[in-house]
């Protein structure tokens, strides 16, 4: 008895909290002005793919697209070569300020990002970055949330490997890739996971670096239209669709890693 | 006496310096030096003319800050801010914990769906999902008020009323984040260990009564550690009214971060903004250190 | 080895990206010419933009299209960084701001060796927004201003059978208006306190000087400002104008349903009113020029519209003044306003059949003549939408009195006036 009423209320929470995007897939297949009306319609009368249509011809929405996967790309394979080589030297190697260096980037994650938001638009600026991919990459090089995960995983991968190999000759490069880097592929992957999501989903840093229709990503390209077409919801609801549906395939796919990924990031030492 | 591999480590910290410059200087150069430039640039007057030419660039010292204590839009954003910090942190853990209970309980098989259903809201990009909701919180056309409609509510204008818009961002932000400190929890839970649940049940206690001796208690690191990341990132709230409300009406859901964005990138008084987001840090810093300080003396 | 190959596509592919996003184009056998514009404006001067290629072949137009929120963030970061358009359709109220910058050009010599393109083609009042320390440095591409759009029926019941010409009349037919529907939740005018427009109106109807001191020193607390805001901020507390703008979701339903009877605004309401005031109300609405101080007729109103502008930095400044020249055309005008009903800037197009039997806007072209532009400082953004409305709001909610309002409001303007002030005296 218990069991029913626990699966019901399971079922009945989860099913409100997934009940907007339900309204939202619903409306994008929606005609011009039949999400306006009152009573609202929750199933369109036809659905039809004018929405999309008017996205990805009139309003150039493959451009963002491509914008959004190409950085969300890049950034995620730069970062995870970074970020490896960085969480694997603190995890196994002795230097002086090792402890101090370390404390000091996990003490500052507590800054803001936004703090840095205006010089880093000056330096920038100043290197020619602006409206560039460069400009998005460039923030993105580095993140001390992903040192410190793979710092974590590191530390767990047994001394007699790395001694071994190095027994047998290899240099410290070819360790880092031929041994860590394949044991680390879980880690990898989680990361991979959270660099790319956050890339994809990033806002407020794009919307000030990118100026040209053409380099608009995803979400900036939405806020855009969110400006003009306020009283289209169905087009907005389109948008968003095409916004989110790459973000939630990932998701599906790799929920296994990215949970653990969050769950490893919160135990602590 | 060094086994091998540590005096081979201990040795080669050339390699490890070397393994480290990649990453250590992106953050140096693009983290560090940029919030060491924007502590210096609050201390001037950069704003639109200097934009177009340098000379008029003054510094002022203390000057923001002191504008800033004069200011009322500030207190403004700060008293929303807080607030909605206030407001929606607990209700989010809250949220969290519960679900996370629920998940956690034996007696149920297919996690795996309710799981991706509380979870989905998370990984979705913010302002699409901002978006979704500014229309269902249409005051005549939006599926809340039709479905209150039902229990004889009368429509709200949720992000128009001065009263209602930040509760209505206050809920949209909970549904969108609990999922996150879901999981944490979850983790947190498994570690409890089986035995002390089973000595409990010989004890003959009940269900709360185990989640009050045993489960809380062997969750506090969790549930601090929860609480300080949801209210480091609570008081950072920025897209939400943005792509909402803009941080209307009346001002009433401009929030810390926005109010840098309007003065620092609408306005142009850059000098200004960078005090805005400093005293941010400031605040966020002071509230990490007495959750901090409050946990320590609880040990 | 996997790792090695994966390296290698990685540098490819940041190098392949950020050639392609980041170097300037081959070289072309056209000059191309980017144009910035906002909302439908950007849409649907696409469809004139054939016509020009077509008269100078050798040039091709790359429109771009911003919304109105972001439109001046982002110009100001393009300028920022050196992203700048050739040119680009700017609010003539930012004009002050784009010319402190040095960003774009004046244009005399321009205007001086052009054919067909001078002052007079121009109604005087608009032309002067664009005049910044005696230069021009935007040709005026379409125009609006407020009028007063009146419930002709509601009024005539309320013994009016002509639009209120002066303040006494508005407000005594407000007065009457009201009256009319004793027991029922209705208004006589809707005076948003969103909008600063009509405040600022007032004041400069009584002649009140916004800012003083070669526009360094606030003066909202002069006694001819305070009479204008006194004004407008008593239809809120007699009940006259709904406070606040949550009750009114729909403007143009609600003037249908008589929920106010008149409104000052501009004319891109046109269109949605004539939707909503259909049938047998189609007739009972019209607009009308504003009413004066005193016995001024028509009132002074503001002087609004876009401009074109050069941006100093463009490479192609004769390419994009044909442009501008194109656009400035008569029939390019009125073309332009059949796509989008915004007026046309220059006075010839008024003669056309479309626009002079146009009942609605006769009154639009007879405020033309009495329009005035807003304190030409960069600030004056900030100012308005920042400022002005936020204590216009706290005096009609009551929550100030007006004249602590305008106090308030002078020292909050003064201290974002101090770096000019400093300026100028240095």
């Amino acid at each position: 008895m218990k069991r029913i009423l626990l699966y019901t209320f399971l079922g009945i929470t989860s099913f409100i909290t997934i009940l907007p995007f339900l309204w939202m897939v619903s409306a994008s297949l929606m005609n011009d002005g039949e999400a306006s009306v009152f009573p609202p319609v929750f199933i369109p009368d036809y659905a039809t793919l004018i929405q999309f249509q008017t996205l990805f011809v009139r309003l150039n929405a493959a451009q963002n697209f491509l914008n959004s996967l190409l950085l969300s790309t890049i950034v995620t394979l730069l970062s995870l070569f970074f970020n490896s080589m960085a969480g694997y030297a603190f995890a196994k190697y002795r230097f002086a300020g090792k402890n101090s260096l370390f404390n000091l980037l996990l003490t500052s994650m507590i800054i803001p990002s936004q703090v840095t938001m205006l010089p880093l638009f000056l330096l920038l600026k100043y290197l020619g970055f602006i409206n560039t991919y460069m400009a998005i990459v460039i923030p993105g090089l580095a993140n001390i949330f992903g040192i410190f995960l793979i710092r974590q995983y590191c530390l767990s991968i047994p001394d007699s490997l790395i001694e071994a190999a190095k027994i047998d000759g290899a240099g410290d490069f070819e360790i880092y890739q031929k041994i860590i880097l394949p044991l680390a592929v879980p880690i990898l992957v989680t990361l991979a996971i959270f660099t790319f999501l956050g890339t994809w989903n990033d806002f407020l840093w794009p919307l000030i670096v990118l100026t040209d229709n053409s380099m608009y990503t995803l979400p900036v390209a939405l806020a855009n239209l969110m400006g003009e077409h306020t009283k289209d919801p169905e087009l907005m609801m389109a948008g968003s669709l095409v916004t989110i549906i790459p973000v939630i395939i990932v998701f599906l796919v790799l929920q296994k890693y990215y949970i653990k990924g969050i769950m490893m990031g919160s135990v602590k030492e | 006496m060094k086994s091998p591999s540590q005096k081979y480590f201990t040795n080669n910290s050339k390699a490890a310096y070397l393994f480290l410059a990649p990453a250590i200087s992106a953050i140096f150069i693009f983290f560090f030096l940029p919030v060491l430039a924007a502590f210096i640039i609050s201390f001037t007057d950069f704003d639109i003319y200097t934009l177009g030419d340098w000379s008029t660039l003054r510094f002022v010292g203390l000057n923001n800050y002191v504008k800033l204590i004069d200011d009322p839009l500030f207190w403004q954003a700060l008293q929303n801010t807080f607030y909605y910090v206030v407001a929606a942190a607990p209700l989010s853990i809250a949220i969290s914990l519960s679900a996370a209970l629920l998940l956690n309980s034996k007696l149920i098989k297919y996690k795996g769906i309710f799981r991706l259903g509380y979870f989905m809201p998370v990984v979705t990009t913010l302002v699409a999902v901002a978006i979704v909701w500014r229309f269902i919180y249409h005051p005549k056309f939006g599926i809340l008020n039709y479905i209150l409609s039902f229990v004889g509510i009368n429509p709200i204008d949720w992000l128009g009323d001065p009263a209602w818009a930040m509760p209505s961002i206050i809920l949209m932000s909970v549904w969108k984040n609990f999922g996150y400190n879901m999981i944490i929890f979850i983790a947190g839970l498994q570690n409890i260990p089986e035995e002390l649940y089973e000595a409990a049940d010989i004890e003959g206690a009940n269900g709360w009564q185990k989640i009050k001796s045993i489960t809380l208690p062997m969750l506090a690191p969790t549930t601090l550690f929860v609480t300080l990341i949801t209210t480091i990132g609570f008081f950072q709230i920025f897209a939400e009214p943005y792509v909402m409300t803009q941080g209307g009406p009346l001002n009433k859901t401009l929030t810390i971060v926005q109010y840098m964005y309007q003065e620092g990138f609408r306005w142009w008084n850059m000098g200004y903004s960078a005090s805005i987001a400093f005293v941010l840090f400031i605040i966020i810093f002071i509230g990490t250190m007495i959750q901090l300080k409050i946990q320590k003396s609880k040990d | 080895m996997p790792n090695k190959n994966l390296n290698i596509f990685i540098l490819v592919l940041i190098i392949f990206s950020t050639i392609q996003f980041s170097c300037s184009k081959e070289k072309k056998t056209f000059t191309e010419i980017k144009f910035w514009a906002m909302g439908s404006e950007a849409e649907f001067v696409t469809k004139l933009i054939p016509e020009f290629e077509k008269q100078n072949p050798g040039i091709k137009v790359k429109v771009q299209a911003m919304p109105w929120t972001a439109a001046q963030e982002k110009l100001i970061t393009a300028f920022a960084s050196d992203n700048t358009p050739d040119l680009c359709q700017l609010g003539n109220t930012w004009i002050p701001q784009f010319a402190a910058l040095n960003a774009i050009i004046p244009l005399e010599m321009l205007i001086n060796s052009s054919e067909h393109l001078s002052r007079g083609s121009y109604f005087d009042g608009i032309w002067r927004t664009n005049i910044i320390d005696g230069k021009i440095y935007g040709i005026p591409w379409y125009v609006d201003t407020r009028v007063l759009y009146y419930r002709k029926d509601i009024l005539f019941r309320a013994g009016y059978s002509h639009p209120p010409r002066n303040w006494e009349e508005l407000l005594d037919a407000s007065n009457k208006i009201k009256s009319l529907f004793p027991s029922q939740e209705k208004y006589a005018i809707y005076l948003p306190t969103n909008e600063w427009a009509p405040f600022v109106q007032f004041g400069l109807q009584a002649n009140a000087q916004l800012i003083s001191q070669n526009l360094t020193k606030a003066n909202f607390s002069s006694p001819e400002f305070t009479e204008a805001f006194d004004f407008l901020i008593s239809f809120h507390k007699q009940k006259l104008a709904p406070i606040g703008i949550s009750q009114v979701t729909n403007v143009y339903q609600a003037f249908a349903d008589e929920y106010f009877s008149m409104y000052i605004s501009g004319p891109w309401n046109i269109p949605e009113f004539k939707k909503w005031m259909k049938g047998n109300l189609s007739d009972k609405w019209m607009t009308a020029p504003m009413p004066g101080y005193k016995h001024e007729y028509p009132g002074l109103s503001l002087a609004g519209g876009s401009s074109l502008v050069i941006f100093s930095r463009s490479d192609n400044k004769k390419e994009a003044w044909k442009l501008i020249e194109f656009l400035s055309e008569a029939k390019s005008q009125i073309e332009f306003y059949k796509l989008t009903n915004d007026l046309p800037a220059v006075r010839e197009a008024w003669e056309d059949s479309v626009l002079k039997n146009d009942l609605y806007m006769a009154a639009f072209y007879e405020q033309f003549h009495n329009v005035a532009p807003t304190p030409k400082i960069p600030e004056w953004e900030q100012i308005a939408f920042s400022k002005i409305q936020l204590y216009a709001e706290l005096a009609a909610r009551n929550e100030m009195s007006t004249k602590e309002a305008l106090k308030n409001l002078d020292k909050d303007v003064d201290k974002i006036l101090e770096k000019r002030k400093w300026m100028l005296e240095h």
